[in-house]
């Protein structure tokens, strides 16, 4: 089925000329409200997609075909093809939408309505709007448990995760963190979730089974001063072995054992680095640097920082195409 | 006001019904505001005024925001505000609130009002100082049980102070209004002058009482004249004669300080750091743009409803050892968790620089070290200030 997809869209592509054959990463510029396109072969963007205004959150539905934007300041959620790269949907988001993750089930969206204080779920087959589900102050972080079990929400002035049930779309738990969280990101096999605090600047380790917090771990960049020292995006290599926090305006990437917890490194990427990605075989890992405009690539085997590449303005959110 | 009580105990019972850990006892916290803003006497400037509410809707959306956090946690907030017209009025309303059993205030009034206020308080009473910049309420007129959310006009000079210096523009020339707060303004510019390697070439007192708005392009001109100077820095508060300075100078310099480009606590063109957020939630309940005042009653809000999310009760005393301690720190729309000086209850805080349309920088710089943080780069720094609140 979606060797199949993959095979009319790049019959299509090849239809259409594109160039680019190569694996791909999708970035989200805030400020241009454009798309950048980077060919993860060659570390060159090939392409610049106009979308909606201020794009944030990206993320590639389940069979690899379509690319869904929050638009931030169209209040919408748009879906771009990726075979043709044209917008060719709208979806209903609820006001202000910035962040959102999808069912494994590639039907259900949850939007974070970061003006709102709604997490909104949307059926993306017909555009039903299937529950709006009041959570605190300034949602922003949403992450679906791969099991599909779980929709996790952080609130940032709240300071807290909603645990929602994905059956009943309704919260059974809350878990007050530090100040600000931003993202959370499950193990591949749901049983831990990590959620970065930014203000906080803290990771708390989330025990799935008893949705009890296990630890929670602080970051020491040398040489720059703590308060600059922000976790945000958080990415987990499939192998159990790393895991990787963005720290914002310190610059730097952190490199975390992913059993222990321990910080193994500190790596300098560009300025406020905010998401982070890996590419298809887990060799490469790409981060959004808000401020200096471009993409930090880091070899994973050698933990070291090999390329930036410069993107639009603003870069926010980064997906890479494991299909392309 | 009903809806929002209305929304408050549905939460309530949503919390109830759902198995929440944090779940505490249910808990109400009453917080006390009063605002006195005296008459700031007949303005030449006064093209467009200041909202009357300055200050009043900051803490509303506070609480707002306290309640939405409240309402997984069994927590409801409540606001008592008096918008008083004298400084009789304010300390009336502060009595009859404390018998009435609020012990967690905010005050937006002047200082001498506000030190009539704090002499009554004891442990059983948290007093947040959202409106008085004076210096010596954060120099030797500390109160135990006083926090400040508004920067000092120490802090605001420090920014701008900075900002010249690492502009290389530092032969300026200064102008002060006649008014108490024009003076403690161009003391603490003085002050930071010094700090920060700066020549006042001229030091000129401003005493024309003509109307500029027919006269400004003739008799700035004159004013301002001077050998040479890098920029004109204005020290008037109320806003008096500054916004005629910029364009009517003698040479073609920027104006900075009160008017022209300034240092503030808040403005509507800070953005970054999800303060776009912010500034939508309050548009959206006040109608206007959320200024300085607003600000520092949203962050004297916000730091109560954070204490009392940790501590689950509502007591000044805890409260105040909480603000106090590693745990706090409030994220505050400003890139930094904010924490409150142990020796004064002075509120850190990055400083905006602001033109009216844009954002220019954001204090401190880089370069000006600090042992503990940069931001204490700005103000009365531990050794320069007598005051010892928590010993």
């Amino acid at each position: 089925m979606i060797s199949l997809f993959k095979h009319t869209a790049l019959a299509t592509m090849i239809g259409l000329s594109t160039p680019a054959l190569a694996s791909l990463a999708y970035v989200s510029n805030e400020k241009d409200n454009t798309l950048s396109v980077i060919d993860t072969d060659s570390m060159e963007v090939v392409d610049t997609i106009d979308v909606g205004a201020r794009p944030r959150g990206i993320l590639l539905s389940k069979d690899y075909t379509k690319l869904y934007i929050c638009a931030s300041d169209d209040d919408t959620v748009q879906v771009l093809d990726l075979a043709t790269r044209k917008i060719i949907d709208t979806l209903p988001s609820g006001e202000d939408p910035e962040q959102f993750a999808l069912h494994p089930n590639n039907k259900h969206l949850y939007i974070s309505n970061e003006d709102d204080a709604i997490v909104t779920v949307v059926d993306v087959t017909n555009k039903d709007v299937l529950a709006q589900i009041n959570v605190g102050i300034e949602p922003e972080g949403m992450a679906v448990s791969p099991d599909g079990k779980w929709a996790v929400n952080t609130s940032e002035t709240t300071s807290m995760l909603h645990w929602i049930n994905t059956e009943t779309f309704e919260i059974e738990k809350n878990i007050v963190v530090g100040q600000r969280p931003r993202h959370v990101e499950f193990s591949k096999d749901s049983k831990i979730a990590w959620a970065s605090a930014e203000i906080g600047g803290t990771v708390h380790i989330i025990d799935v089974g008893n949705l009890e917090q296990i630890h929670e771990m602080s970051f020491k960049v040398p040489g720059v001063n703590q308060d600059r020292v922000q976790p945000v995006g958080i990415e987990l290599t499939d192998d159990g072995k790393y895991a990787f926090v963005a720290l914002g305006p310190s610059n730097h990437v952190a490199v975390v054992d992913a059993q222990t917890y321990e910080v193994l490194d500190y790596l300098l990427v560009g300025s406020r680095v905010w998401q982070l990605d890996l590419d298809k075989d887990q060799k490469h890992l790409f981060t959004t640097n808000g401020v200096s405009g471009d993409v930090s690539v880091i070899d994973v085997a050698e933990l070291k920082v090999i390329k930036s590449i410069k993107v639009g303005r603003y870069p926010w959110g980064v997906v890479v195409d494991p299909t392309s | 006001m009903p809806h929002r009580y209305l929304k408050a105990f549905t939460g309530l019972l949503a919390a109830t019904v759902l198995s929440n850990s944090a779940l505490a006892e249910p808990l109400e916290v009453g917080i006390g505001y009063i605002q006195w803003i005296p008459d700031q006497g007949p303005v030449l400037s006064n093209v467009i005024p200041e909202p009357e509410d300055a200050g009043l809707k900051g803490a509303e959306l506070a609480l707002q925001d306290n309640s939405t956090t409240g309402k997984f946690l069994g927590q409801t907030y409540t606001l008592e505000s008096t918008v008083a017209d004298s400084g009789e009025a304010a300390i009336a309303a502060f009595d009859s609130m404390r018998r009435k059993g609020v012990g967690l205030f905010v005050v937006n009034a002047p200082a001498q009002t506000l030190k009539a206020i704090t002499a009554s308080a004891n442990e059983e009473t948290l007093i947040f100082n959202a409106g008085a910049k004076d210096d010596e309420l954060r120099t030797n007129g500390c109160h135990a049980n006083m926090l400040h959310t508004m920067p000092s006009y120490a802090m605001l000079t420090d920014a701008l102070g900075q900002w010249l210096n690492q502009r290389r523009w530092d032969e300026v020339f200064l102008i002060t209004g006649p008014t108490e707060a024009d003076k403690g303004w161009a003391d603490a510019f003085r002050r930071a002058a010094k700090r920060f390697g700066l020549e006042i070439v001229e030091d000129k007192p401003w005493t024309f009482d003509a109307d500029l708005r027919r006269t400004a392009s003739k008799e700035l001109p004159l004013f301002t004249q001077a050998s040479d100077y890098d920029a004109v820095v204005v020290a008037d508060v109320r806003g008096d004669f500054g916004e005629y300075v910029p364009f009517n100078t003698w040479l073609p310099r920027p104006v900075v300080g009160t008017q022209g480009m300034s240092p503030v606590a808040w403005h509507r063109v800070v953005e970054s750091w999800g303060a776009a957020q912010l500034q939508n939630r309050f548009r959206e309940l006040a109608g206007r743009d959320m200024n300085s005042e607003d600000y520092a009653a949203w962050a004297a809000i916000r730091s109560i409803g954070i204490a009392v999310t940790d501590l689950g009760n509502a007591n000044p005393d805890a409260i105040r050892s909480f603000l106090f301690s590693d745990k706090f720190q409030l994220a505050a729309f400003k890139g930094r968790k904010l924490t409150y000086r142990d020796w004064n209850g002075q509120l850190r805080q990055p400083i905006p620089l602001v033109h009216p349309r844009g954002l220019v920088a954001r204090a401190p710089f880089e370069g000006f070290l600090h042992p503990n943080t940069e931001m204490d780069t700005l103000g009365f720094d531990r050794p320069e200030s007598e005051c010892r609140i928590n010993g």
